[in-house]
């Protein structure tokens, strides 16, 4: 990041485009600049602001793991202004980066425990970047296990990686489709996440839970887990809130005396549960 | 007394002032405009006035001014290139003439809040170019209450030079900081040495209607208080208050621009707005004008002191005055002492 | 003001209405808007000449429909927002009472038929001084003028205190937030202030009443109405329809007749 004026981005080319679900894309970024690339770093949780010039920015986690030093990736919905204009764009063009900013999933918190990921639909990106994180330190923690469903088997996003995580030893993975979402061929569940999540009845001993998804998910998921035996301060979340500068200073994100930006976006349920109601 | 404390008469003031402008340096003083008072470039000096309570608009465009170029972009045979406006520009020296303590205590809170963290160099580059000569307030109006905020009508936090009005015309001048000696150093003949001055029989007596601790503490129990929906109801959600507050900081991002050629801009907005907080999901957390008065309150009053130890408010009466529809803060601060039951 | 007292209490007592938009006593002097639901504050009401905004404003904002039945104490540019506002199918009869007070005395004016005749018989009257300010503007150059607005509208701040305060301002999503395509320019520098003048002058055009209310909404003293009452003086001139007078009017900018001539447009 640019020492001096905090609102420059970063030149990124785009190496890649992968059409990951109806109006979802993947974008898989390198930096133009060797020196920026070699001080660049990040960790899992953390976002950044990506941009078309003319256009402006859009707030997007970072989806790659920190673990893989040759790009970072962001996935995205095309949904706005910015999005629209995003997802015009095509490999070999080049855009802009603000990042990395927020705070980070805990990882060194998590050894030797359990992870139990939670997602839904357009929020395992956010997810993704810790998942593989800990899939590339794996002898860190003990059972790793994703649930993931979408609305239907075509909003599923990254299908490969579903494919190499379903085919690993070392991790459970379930997915599941809403009712009504599911394809003749489809081998996966039927049903909501927090209604699989309930079937499915993951121990809570030893166990982080960390989920991520529309806000009518979390708040059907976060009492699921709670009736399992989870803690509150053993069960993680990202928000993703309207944010801008992402920096704490434009005030958008503020919730409570937080700003998501600054001390979030990760939070655990024990602090989402101090906030006001208004993310 | 010190040997930082002067006296200068008002002509001299003005000779002074007119010293400073000519030698360069940008002067912002109030003038008349649409009969009100604003900050403005002064062309020549006799047009500042100093028969006012307070200025319509703050001076805090000074530091934060209502649009700001961050970027641009120019695409060059194919290639984008960026231009970092931080880097490329250069902030002229610049004297705010004028401002009463309670806004020189604004422009150090906002400051402060920029340079935290992560430092904003946009703001810094402008506060370091920018020096502050105050002067105190001799009167007040009902919409004032800086001593209810922990300032005063005399307060020397945040400015450069204080000025206190005091017989025949004349100013006793604090200098406070080396910005502020610098300039009098530079154009000593315009200023005596001081005897002893007391200051509090010049400035305006402002009683305290509130303690701001009060307010913070009642406000960290009231978020689910029924009252913001009746204290809002005539809000129609402009952003005027935003606007016109010394301290309000809240910004957009926009680009502005096509293919070839654009700028990154910052400008100004408000947590009034309807919009503000609107999800491109189309989800709103704070739907209505009830949730988006009460973040108003609460950011300043309760979430700032909170978290940054700094208090959103210096009870400048600007937003009371500027209201179109009368949402009067000192008294809708009074009304949250009376009716919000402390637990 | 007396009779108006009485009469909120008769409205509120009787059910027939829930809440009563009027003026009450404010800060330093002002009125403010007020919002009457129980019979023992009624006499909060006033009503003198301070009581010059348009009150119409609040009978499209959500938290006052959700009250429920309005009353509204209303100035003749009120009676004619309502009018307009029925014309283009945000309010329909039966949907408030107005009251309309002259010499102490109170008149409940609710059906369309009532409200179209006392715009008639009330038409807004302006300051001389205003008229007086249109006058000294259209007399000058086109350059001049140009000037001019670029001296006043150079201090606009886009608090948008302008749109909030026109009842006639009531799109749910204005211009100026729809951002595909960024139609107005967000900032607030020259251009970005024109444009948004601009297209608010257009979209008032044939629909504002007069009221003044937004300029004495802006915070920085720009004689903004001034803009769009121009701009439906030129409707009335060149279309010879002039808006808030009739309920089933139809929208001035968006229907035609064959023998309009548009010779201002050059």
């Amino acid at each position: 990041m640019n020492p001096n004026n905090i609102y420059k981005p970063y030149l990124m080319r785009i190496e890649k485009v992968t059409d990951e679900a109806p109006g979802v894309k993947t974008f898989r970024l390198n930096f133009m600049n060797d020196v920026e690339k070699e001080y660049f770093a990040f960790r899992a949780g953390q976002f950044g602001e990506y941009s078309v010039f003319g256009e402006g920015e859009s707030t997007f986690c970072i989806a790659s793991s920190p673990t893989r030093k040759d790009y970072i990736e962001c996935t995205f919905r095309q949904a706005g202004r910015v999005t629209s204009a995003l997802a015009r764009q095509e490999a070999g063009d080049v855009m802009g980066f603000r990042g990395p900013y927020g705070n980070v999933f805990p990882l060194e918190d998590w050894k030797g425990k359990n992870l139990l990921f939670i997602a839904g639909g357009i929020a395992l990106p956010p997810m993704r970047c810790v998942i593989w994180n800990a899939l590339d330190q794996r002898d860190w923690f003990k059972d790793v296990t994703v649930l993931y469903g979408a609305r239907t088997v075509a909003d599923l996003v990254y299908k490969n990686e579903l494919d190499e995580w379903g085919g690993r030893t070392d991790m459970r993975l379930v997915t599941t489709v809403d009712p009504g979402g599911e394809t003749p061929d489809w081998k996966g569940k039927i049903g909501f996440v927090p209604t699989v999540l309930e079937q499915m009845a993951p121990s809570y001993e030893n166990t982080i839970a960390i989920v991520c998804g529309p806000p009518v998910m979390i708040k059907f998921t976060f009492p699921v887990l709670e009736k399992l035996g989870f803690n509150a301060d053993r069960m993680y979340t990202t928000l993703e809130n309207r944010m801008k500068c992402g920096i704490g200073k434009c005030g958008r994100c503020n919730v409570g005396p937080a700003y998501v930006c600054k001390d979030g976006p990760v939070f655990t349920y024990e602090q989402l549960r101090t906030f006001p109601e208004e993310y | 007394m010190n040997d930082q404390s002067k006296i200068i008469t008002h002509d001299n003031l003005l000779k002074f002032l007119d010293a400073l402008r000519t030698s360069g340096k940008d002067l912002y003083a109030p003038q008349r405009k649409a009969q009100k008072t604003f900050f403005l470039p002064v062309d020549n000096v006799q047009s500042i006035v100093f028969d006012y309570v307070q200025t319509t608009e703050s001076p805090k465009a000074l530091l934060f001014p209502k649009v700001e170029r961050l970027i641009s972009y120019e695409y060059v045979d194919g290639q984008v290139q960026v231009m970092d406006h931080a880097e490329s520009r250069k902030v002229n020296e610049c004297i705010l003439f004028g401002s009463r303590p309670c806004d020189a205590v604004a422009l150090k809170t906002l400051a402060d809040f920029f340079s935290r963290d992560v430092p904003d160099v946009f703001m810094q580059q402008r506060h370091d170019a920018l020096t502050i000569i105050s002067i105190s307030c001799t009167k007040k109006d009902e919409n004032c209450f800086c001593t209810s905020v922990g300032t005063s009508p005399g307060d020397t936090t945040g400015s450069d030079i204080l000025l206190t009005p005091v017989e025949e015309s004349r100013y006793y001048a604090e200098v406070l900081t080396e910005k502020g000696r610098a300039l009098v150093d530079a154009l000593p003949e315009y200023f005596e040495i001081s005897g002893p001055v007391e200051k509090e029989k010049y400035v305006a007596k402002l009683e305290n209607v509130f303690s701001s601790e009060e307010i913070t503490r009642r406000l960290s129990k009231a978020f689910d208080d029924p009252m913001w929906n009746d204290a809002s109801l005539r809000c129609l959600g402009c952003g005027t208050c935003a606007y016109v507050c010394p301290v309000c900081s809240c910004f957009d991002i926009q680009d502005e621009g096509n293919n070839k050629r654009g700028d990154r801009l910052r400008c100004w907005d408000s947590c009034g707005f309807a919009l503000f907080t609107l999800h491109t999901s189309g989800h709103n957390p704070r739907p209505t004008q009830s949730e988006r008065w009460r973040q108003r309150l609460m950011h300043k009053f309760s979430y700032m002191p909170e978290k940054y130890d700094l208090l959103g408010c210096v009870g400048c009466g600007r937003c009371s005055r500027a209201c179109p529809v009368d949402m009067n803060m000192k008294e809708q601060l009074e009304e949250i002492v009376a009716e919000i039951k402390a637990i | 003001m007396q009779a108006l007292h009485i009469k909120a209490k008769e409205l509120l007592e009787s059910g027939r209405v829930r809440v009563i938009i009027g003026y009450g006593e404010g800060s330093s002097g002002r009125v403010r808007p007020v919002f009457i639901r129980n019979v023992s504050e009624a006499e909060k009401l006033v009503w003198d000449n301070r009581c010059k905004q348009n009150l119409a404003v609040y009978l499209l904002k959500p938290e006052i429909k959700k009250i429920g039945m309005p009353a509204i104490v209303a100035t003749p540019a009120a009676v004619m927002s309502i009018v307009q506002l029925i014309s283009e199918n945000q309010l329909k009869n039966g949907d408030l009472v107005a009251l309309a007070i002259e010499d102490d005395s109170v008149t409940e004016i609710s059906d369309d038929v009532s409200l179209e005749t006392y715009v008639q018989s009330h038409p807004v009257i302006f300051p001389p001084s205003v008229k007086e300010e249109i006058r000294t503007i259209a007399e000058k150059s086109l350059q001049d003028r140009l000037k001019y607005w670029q001296d006043e509208l150079s201090r606009c701040i886009k608090c948008y205190a302008c749109r909030v305060a026109c009842p006639l301002c009531y799109c749910e999503r204005c211009i100026t937030d729809v951002n595909q395509p960024q139609w107005v320019c967000v900032a607030s520098h020259l251009q970005g202030n024109f444009e948004w003048h601009m297209n608010r002058a257009m979209h008032l055009a044939g629909r504002c009443i007069e009221c003044g209310s937004c300029t004495l909404a802006c915070p920085v003293g720009i004689p903004i109405g001034l803009i769009t009452i121009e701009a439906s003086r030129v409707v009335e001139k060149e279309f010879g329809q002039k808006p808030g007078l009739r309920c089933n009017a139809p929208s001035a900018m968006s229907t035609f007749k064959v023998e309009d001539v548009e010779t201002f447009i050059k």
